[in-house]
């Protein structure tokens, strides 16, 4: 069971987070790179069935140089090698066109499943998942909260907002993920000093056969046409509790159509 | 010529700091209230190799070195110091001992449990007549028919009786030497051995969700096999082990006098007094710069030291220089982040109310901040 882990470095969500008012791409300079959260239980959950079935676990990342320091944290959580697509030519790729480039990297890779997390922190298009099945023609499977593979087909449980639907899909096939399906390990410190070890292949848009036309800012589908910071928080309302607090406070989520 | 860290050093600091922050931070409080040890916590730590860190991968290790295990501690003591010492007391002084001395029988039976921290070692050097001057031993192990039959009362042992302790390594008189002067030998005890009980309950200052116990043995029988190292070099062995232990309890109190600047800093942003922010007021400010200046040069100090350490160079007067500055840097960064918080900061429910009542200890265990003094006065050539 060869499983690819489709890894996105974001910024740290505890740190501000900016875009580049040159071309309102996101300025990854200006704050730690981490693991998208979501990617992290994607990893995990690679780690867990690679325990249960064998095989190897593939790290898929396209980003910058400093992306190397999330694919370093991905093997030293026990991932055996990585991938890593960095070209400038992929600089402000769009959702679809990551997906495309994503796509096109996967032919360099043997998989038998494609795991992701749902969403990213960053742009939170939740789309790659979709666009990236749809390019390699395969079955996909979203917002898993458990997985279960049997060697021919992977059988998930889909999280709804009232419970779960129980779908399945012959592989190889591309699985997104939601924070409920696992726990991710810590690394430990030989995974740690065995992640310098392991190989990383460093792809540029040519090794993986991608159309540089299609790819990059010049050529994206999506235009990001205007920004402004969110406005400050406004000062919040206080409930002062004279033994009416609780029917105050669901009188305000009533009004606000949270009830 | 450099202080920066390896990235596999970064890597595993920064592993450790979310754990801390993620992990501990939420829980700990509660733990520390009720007294209760934190089994949960420390399986976690377990789970991560932080046990194993400074050992060879074919004692179940994680093939690190001792600055691993410094930076560990300095990251989990920057949230909590009770994990902190349960970890350090584990692994420097439970498993170091049967590591570096042990036989090879011994360390395959201890050390894989230990270092995978399901099961957590001891060591009784402190008696209640003997601290500082700990070659005054009174507890005796006598060799009778083939086995040691230990006698004697230990005080203050950390991790000796907890559901998930395994063993205790004590120091014991065996014999007198040629010299007229006591031979002390070190004989490991396990856990459940008849004639090994935990004597009377400490109510403690601080630490309050580590496990610290008196130890009585009566009569207590263990083969001859459990002699850790050489017969008559008990003492001498555990010399190395604590220049090596202050190393790490210097990076233990630079965690602590870390956490306080930390949560001062995010204290002073938040807290208001007389119309604004009492981060604005050069008092405040100066405190808290002063404290950053302190554990930066603590830590400074117990880098030295460890890297001294690896590359086999003499490091003792170094290591008592770092535990000396690191606990005073503790106990000063503890009263002055008090102090920002104001009354808050005598509440236990802040951090800081939690780092004023661990900081003492850290003058005091693994060789007072006296003996410290004394061992770099000697390594000056002043008289002993
Ligand atoms: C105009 C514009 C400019 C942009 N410029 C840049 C830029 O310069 N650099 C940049 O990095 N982003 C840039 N972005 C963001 C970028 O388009 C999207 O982040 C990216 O295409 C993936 O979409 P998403 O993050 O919304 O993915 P989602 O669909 O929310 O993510 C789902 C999952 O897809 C996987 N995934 C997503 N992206 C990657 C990746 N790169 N490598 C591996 N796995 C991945 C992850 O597993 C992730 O959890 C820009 C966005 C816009 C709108
Ligand atoms: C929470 C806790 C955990 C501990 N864990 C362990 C453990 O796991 N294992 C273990 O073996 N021990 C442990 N100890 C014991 C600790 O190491 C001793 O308390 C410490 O070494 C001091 O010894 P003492 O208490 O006997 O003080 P004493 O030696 O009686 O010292 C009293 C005072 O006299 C000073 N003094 C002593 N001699 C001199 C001198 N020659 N010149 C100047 N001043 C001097 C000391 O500095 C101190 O200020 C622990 C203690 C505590 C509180």
């Amino acid at each position: 069971m060869n499983i690819v882990v489709l890894v996105k470095q974001v910024p740290d969500t505890a740190t501000e987070r900016k875009l580049d008012p040159a071309d309102s791409t996101v300025d990854r300079a200006a704050s730690d790179g981490v693991i998208n959260e979501l990617d992290e239980y994607a990893i995990e959950e690679a780690l867990l069935l690679k325990e249960k079935h064998g095989g190897e676990v593939t790290i898929l990342s396209a980003g910058p140089d400093q992306a190397t320091d999330s694919i370093r944290k991905a093997l030293s959580m026990g991932a055996d090698k990585a991938v890593h697509l960095n070209d400038a030519a992929l600089h402000g790729s769009d959702a679809l066109q990551t997906a495309y480039a994503l796509a096109q990297a996967l032919g360099t890779v043997e998989y038998d499943l494609v795991i992701l997390g749902s969403e990213s922190t960053d742009a939170r298009t939740g789309v790659v998942g979709a666009a990236l099945a749809e390019y390699l023609g395969l079955p996909q499977l979203t917002l898993a909260n458990k997985v279960d593979i049997d060697g021919t087909s992977v059988r998930i449980q889909r999280q709804t907002d009232e419970g779960y639907d129980v779908v399945e899909a012959t592989l190889p096939a591309v699985v997104s993920v939601v924070e409920k399906i696992n726990e991710p390990r810590y690394p430990s410190f030989k995974l740690i000093m065995a992640a310098k070890k392991k190989p990383v292949a460093k792809l540029g848009a040519a090794d993986a056969g991608i159309d540089t036309a299609r790819v990059g800012l010049a050529n994206a589908t999506t235009e990001v046409v205007d920004f402004a910071a969110a406005p400050p928080r406004a000062a919040g309302t206080v409930v002062k509790d004279e033994g009416n607090g609780g029917v105050q406070i669901a009188d305000y989520l009533a009004a606000k159509k949270f009830l | 010529m450099s202080h920066r860290l390896t990235p596999e050093h970064e890597d595993l600091r920064r592993t450790v700091e979310d754990f801390a922050r993620t992990e501990v931070a939420p829980v700990i409080g509660d733990y520390y209230e009720r007294g209760a040890f934190p089994y949960e916590v420390i399986a976690a730590m377990g789970r991560m190799g932080l046990f194993g860190l400074p050992f060879p991968e074919e004692h179940g290790g994680m093939g690190g070195d001792y600055f691993a295990l410094c930076l560990a501690l300095e990251e989990l003591a920057r949230v909590d110091s009770s994990v902190a010492i349960t970890l350090e007391a584990g692994v420097s002084l439970g498993a170091m001992p049967i590591h570096r001395f042990g036989s090879a029988e011994q360390k395959k039976t201890w050390l894989p449990r230990l270092c995978s921290g399901e099961a957590l070692g001891a060591f009784g050097l402190t008696e209640p007549g003997a601290g500082s001057d700990a070659g005054g031993t009174r507890t005796t192990a006598e060799l009778v028919d083939g086995g040691w039959v230990v006698n004697g009362v230990k005080s203050f042992i950390t991790n000796s009786g907890t559901d998930i302790t395994a063993l205790v390594t004590v120091t014991a008189v065996t014999g007198t030497r040629p010299d007229g002067r006591p031979e002390i030998s070190a004989i490991l005890v396990p856990s459940g051995t008849p004639g090994f009980a935990l004597g009377q309950k400490y109510s403690k200052v601080g630490w309050n969700a580590s496990d610290t116990n008196e130890l009585v043995f009566t009569d207590c029988r263990v083969p001859e096999a459990n002699l850790v190292g050489e017969r008559g070099r008990g003492y001498a062995q555990f010399l190395r082990i604590l220049d090596e232990g202050r190393v790490a309890i210097a990076a233990l109190s630079v965690g602590l006098a870390q956490g306080c600047v930390d949560e001062s800093v995010r204290y002073a942003g938040e807290r208001s007094a007389f119309g604004r922010n009492i981060g604005h007021y050069q008092a405040i400010q100066f405190k808290i710069a002063d404290m950053e200046a302190r554990a930066h040069t603590a830590r400074l100090a117990y880098y030295d030291a460890a890297s001294r350490m690896l590359a086999g160079e003499p490091f003792k007067k170094q290591a008592a220089i770092a535990k000396l500055v690191a606990s005073n840097a503790a106990m000063d960064n503890a009263r002055d982040a008090t102090q920002v918080f104001g009354g808050y900061g005598f509440m236990n429910e802040y951090p800081v109310g939690r780092f004023y009542r661990d900081a003492k200890i850290l003058e005091i265990g693994e060789g007072t901040s006296e003996v410290q003094r004394m061992l770099i006065a000697r390594e000056l050539g002043l008289p002993a």
